[in-house]
């Protein structure tokens, strides 16, 4: 069973409102760096930095990083090929690092995130945006900044697909 | 009271059926019908269609006693020779110390008296210590208790074509042969397995074909020259078969032997890097496999003869360049040699165990293994169930050695039974005592 | 994509593994810019190196791969070979496996111990292949193509249509034998430039060409790699002097000005310098030797994850994930 639970035009208004509470609490984008955490974090880090430099009228800092190698969970399948982590040459040393994902579930990717980002320096920050909080924590970590709450259970599959990953924007949860 | 056994229901060698009784250690009657009498002394033995055959003769065994008894004895060595449906096998010299005085070759000759299983023929070094320097007593060898006939560096090659012409000449003394192991050791310095594609890719020393065909060349033009018969032990290469040839053609007293294991196994094995593959001289291509099979078909190889080499474990489970060379093969010669030569249509059963039985005993003079299976002669022979297959486990090996290269091949040709002069040392597959 | 349980040779990868292993290399390369020199990814697992024969800076490589990835290093310096001296492979093999080695990466003499090693059960985890004998150097040849495939910026791809010459003593040469199937595999040509002497028999079966002579053919390459030339070969008759093998196959400075103007070289070292390079050709500008070494380090770090990390032999590309 398969049921749509964010269209095209909700991931927009959501990412866009997103937008407008990062800049809110940081109060600007001067300090701002948007990490995404591949694939699809990247994806939505892109559209954020779209949207916020449209809002601020001034670029906004963004890359990518990668937390395959810090994962707590890498015995239990086949090895993950790796995905590139982007950091601006300016570093994340005192910045208000957004870490940004696609589906917020146990939390030990970003908990895998904040190790990587313990090796790269000390940001003055760190907050996290989600498109999708699906519930169901193992870590005591919480998101600054959600898309869409969605109550599921633990046998459903929450799928995200973006542009142009894939053909068109959905949510949906399967099962 | 002697010992009289019946043997019926049996077929000959050409598939016929034959009966046989037997008195002693004498073969009394060969019949087609059966031998109907029945007394109280009298074993009769229903052989169920199983075929009676001579016992096997091997002219190349290695019994590894003096010396190296945790591989084999000379009794353990009988003992897997019975296995195989072997009546006589000839205890190579590379003993320590070597078989190169009338001491040490009546030792194993009595020893093999002593298991009682079959016939221990000693074959003595040709050079003392195998060193290739210098002649061996050659005449008190071949004037002692055992009344050695063929003489052997086999391991060494008698590399020193001077010492291998003195050699040559000497022997014609008692009609005597000497059975070459050509390998020029110049050639085969540090060299693992055959040298070709398959050793340059897996970076093993190669061993090039040369080296043996070079010595057979050279000892061949020697025979003929001082007018001397000559042998050449396992054969393994096209180029060798071919140089045989020509030499018979000429008239060259000169015989050949093939071990079952060239004849059915190629050096592709190597790639394994298990050791159990590794023996002297290698394994070769399928291109001399196949010249190997032709050769001993035409009778230009006369005869088959294991080289059985056993190793312990230790010698084995390690790295390929640190483990010994050779394979034992006496348990499954036959089944390995009727796989290579009458499965693939090239010879048949009756040819094949003549090229294991009577022929390399005309080659080493063994009287009583050459006209075998007649009556008044003696009665050293096996029962073989050629329908029945079975397969080779080196757990199952009666050797002290487990380094067969065959476990888990399925082979047919399975040795029931074997007399020895009259008593059966060998029932339904168990060796006895 | 399977990738090989063990890294024995460079006939365990396919086109698809060898180029998952540089582009996890690549990945691996930028973390180490980005200061990310530490990686908790192999925390707990004891790698332990195996090497029976001396050589300092293949060890300190891999050593250096495992600790960047957290893993604890044992380092085992076994001499001697195994029936006449010492310990067996066998013993020490099962020693290691007690002492909970979850992976060994092992150096030796005889070609095939590593496959010994391998199939002989006794040992639980991956085995990686450092050098065994003349056969084979899996990981040299994975570095050497990862260099050449970031000069030549072929990121993400393979070798294909580059034009490499091996040069020197091919027959002795596991660092050979490596580089020629593996860079086939990738795409490259490659051809062998040695005295017959040096050459295996029957090499055209190899997918080489083969020359004699350097001079004439000199400028048509985008790599020459020249290999270690051995004193002792001299000896065994290989060719008469040190002096006659440096002038006609040596690379120098003048056949390196004839070299193609991106051209570059290779050596997988040590080097005797002045006889197959010579000290001008080692420090020129188209010398890559130095990167050689600092790739070496994330070639194996790839290698050790991807054989290591996870829980089978294949590569999870299953990117739709259960988020975090």
């Amino acid at each position: 069973m398969t049921r749509i639970v964010l269209s095209r035009g909700d991931i927009s208004r959501a990412i866009r409102r997103i937008a407008h509470e990062i800049l809110e609490r940081n109060k600007g984008a001067e300090n701002l760096l948007l990490l995404g955490i591949p694939t699809r974090g990247v994806t939505l880090a892109e559209r954020l930095q779209r949207d916020i430099s449209e809002i601020e009228g001034r670029p906004v800092e963004m890359g990518s990083i990668d937390i395959t190698l810090h994962r707590d969970d890498l015995r239990l399948r086949p090895p993950r090929p790796l995905s590139p982590t982007k950091i601006p040459v300016s570093g994340i040393e005192g910045k208000d690092v957004v870490l940004v994902d696609d589906v917020f579930f146990s939390g030990r990717t970003i908990r895998a995130a904040l190790d990587a980002l313990g090796e790269l320096g000390r940001p003055s920050t760190v907050q996290l945006a989600v498109l999708v909080d699906r519930g169901h924590r193992e870590l005591p970590i919480r998101a600054d900044y959600v898309g869409k709450n969605l109550p599921t259970a633990r046998s459903e599959s929450v799928r995200v697909r973006l542009s142009p990953l894939e053909e068109i924007d959905e949510v949906v949860i399967e099962g | 009271m002697t010992m009289r056994t019946v043997l019926s229901n049996g077929v000959d060698l050409d598939g016929r059926r034959v009966n046989l009784e037997i008195e002693g250690d004498r073969i009394t009657s060969i019949e087609s019908a059966p031998v109907g009498r029945s007394h109280d002394d009298v074993d009769v033995v229903d052989l169920k269609g199983m075929t009676i055959a001579p016992a096997l003769v091997d002219l190349h065994t290695h019994l590894r006693e003096p010396g190296k008894e945790d591989a084999e004895t000379v009794a353990s060595g009988s003992a897997a020779a019975v296995r195989g449906g072997f009546g006589a096998i000839s205890a190579m010299p590379n003993t320590n110390p070597v078989a190169d005085t009338a001491g040490v070759v009546e030792q194993v000759f009595s020893l093999g008296i002593e298991a009682g299983l079959c016939d221990v023929f000693p074959i003595g070094a040709v050079t003392v210590g195998q060193g290739g320097e210098q002649l061996a007593e050659i005449l008190a060898m071949a004037e002692s208790r055992a009344q050695v006939r063929v003489f052997s560096d086999d391991g060494h090659c008698v590399s020193d074509p001077v010492l291998m012409r003195r050699a040559l000449e000497y022997v014609k003394i008692f009609d005597g042969v000497i059975a070459q192991h050509a390998e020029d050791p110049a050639l085969t310095r540090g060299a693992q397995m055959n040298e070709g594609a398959v050793s340059a890719r897996l970076g093993l020393k190669g061993w090039p074909a040369v080296a043996e065909e070079a010595i057979i060349a050279r000892d061949v033009l020697l025979a003929d020259h001082v007018g001397s018969r000559l042998h050449i032990c396992h054969v393994s290469t096209a180029g060798s078969v071919e140089i045989i040839r020509w030499a018979k053609a000429r008239g060259i007293r000169v015989t050949a032997e093939v071990t079952p294991h060239h004849l059915l196994l190629t050096e592709d094995l190597a790639t394994s890097f298990d050791p159990v593959y590794k023996v002297n001289p290698p394994l070769r291509s399928s291109a001399d496999v196949m010249a190997l099979r032709e050769g001993l078909a035409d009778g230009t190889i006369d005869i088959i003869a294991t080289d059985h080499a056993p190793h312990p474990e230790e010698a084995k489970e390690c790295e390929w360049d640190a483990a010994a060379f050779g394979m034992i093969g006496l348990e499954t010669a036959l089944a390995i040699s009727n796989k290579a030569m009458v499965d693939s249509g090239l010879m048949n059963f009756s040819e094949l165990i003549a090229r294991m039985s009577s022929k390399p005993a005309e080659i080493a003079g063994y009287r009583e293994h050459i006209d075998p299976l007649k009556v008044g002669r003696v009665a050293s022979l096996m029962i073989v169930d050629r329908a029945r297959t079975w397969q080779v486990d080196r757990q199952n090996s009666v050797s002290r050695s487990k380094n067969t290269p065959f476990h888990g091949t399925e082979v047919g040709c399975y040795v029931h039974d074997v007399m020895y002069k009259g008593s059966w040392v060998m029932r339904e597959g168990t060796v006895l005592g | 994509m399977k990738l090989p349980r063990h890294l024995l040779s460079v006939d365990d990868l396919t086109r698809e593994s060898a180029i998952a292993i540089l582009d996890t290399a690549a990945e691996l390369s930028k973390l180490s810019d980005g200061k990310m020199k530490k990686l908790p990814t192999l925390r707990g697992r004891a790698v332990v190196n195996l090497f029976y024969e001396d050589s300092t800076r293949t060890r300190i490589s891999f050593e250096t791969a495992a600790k960047r990835l957290s893993a604890d290093v044992i380092n085992f310096n076994a001499k001697g070979s195994s029936v006449s001296k010492g310990e067996s492979l066998k013993d020490t093999a099962l020693t290691l496996q007690a002492m909970g080695a979850d992976a060994v990466i092992i150096r030796h003499p005889s070609s095939g111990a590593p496959q010994r090693l391998a199939d002989s059960g006794w040992i639980k985890g991956p085995v990686i292949n450092a050098g065994d004998g003349t056969r084979q150097h899996p990981t040299q040849a994975l570095l050497d193509a990862f260099t050449i495939r970031n000069r030549f910026g072929r990121l993400g791809g393979g070798l294909d249509g580059l034009r490499l010459a091996i040069v020197g003593d091919i027959l002795h040469s596991r660092v050979a034998r490596s580089n020629i199937f593996l860079a086939s595999m990738l795409g490259a040509e490659v051809t062998l430039i040695a005295p017959p002497t040096l050459l295996p028999v029957e090499i055209d079966q190899w997918p080489v060409d083969v020359s004699y002579r350097i001079d004439s053919k000199i400028n048509e390459f985008d790599i020459v790699m020249p290999l270690r030339i051995q004193r002792e070969r001299m000896n065994q008759g290989y060719f008469p002097t040190e002096r006659e093998f440096s002038r006609h196959y040596g690379l120098n400075v003048d056949r390196v000005a004839k070299m193609k103007p991106d051209a570059v070289i290779l050596h997988p070292g040590p080097m005797n310098r002045g006889v197959e390079i010579d000290a001008g050709s080692a420090d020129s500008t188209r010398s890559l030797i130095v990167d050689q070494v600092a790739n070496g380090v994330f070639v194996r770090m790839a290698v050790l994850y991807l054989l290591m990390a996870g829980s089978d032999h294949s590569l999870d590309h299953d990117t739709e994930g259960e988020g975090a």
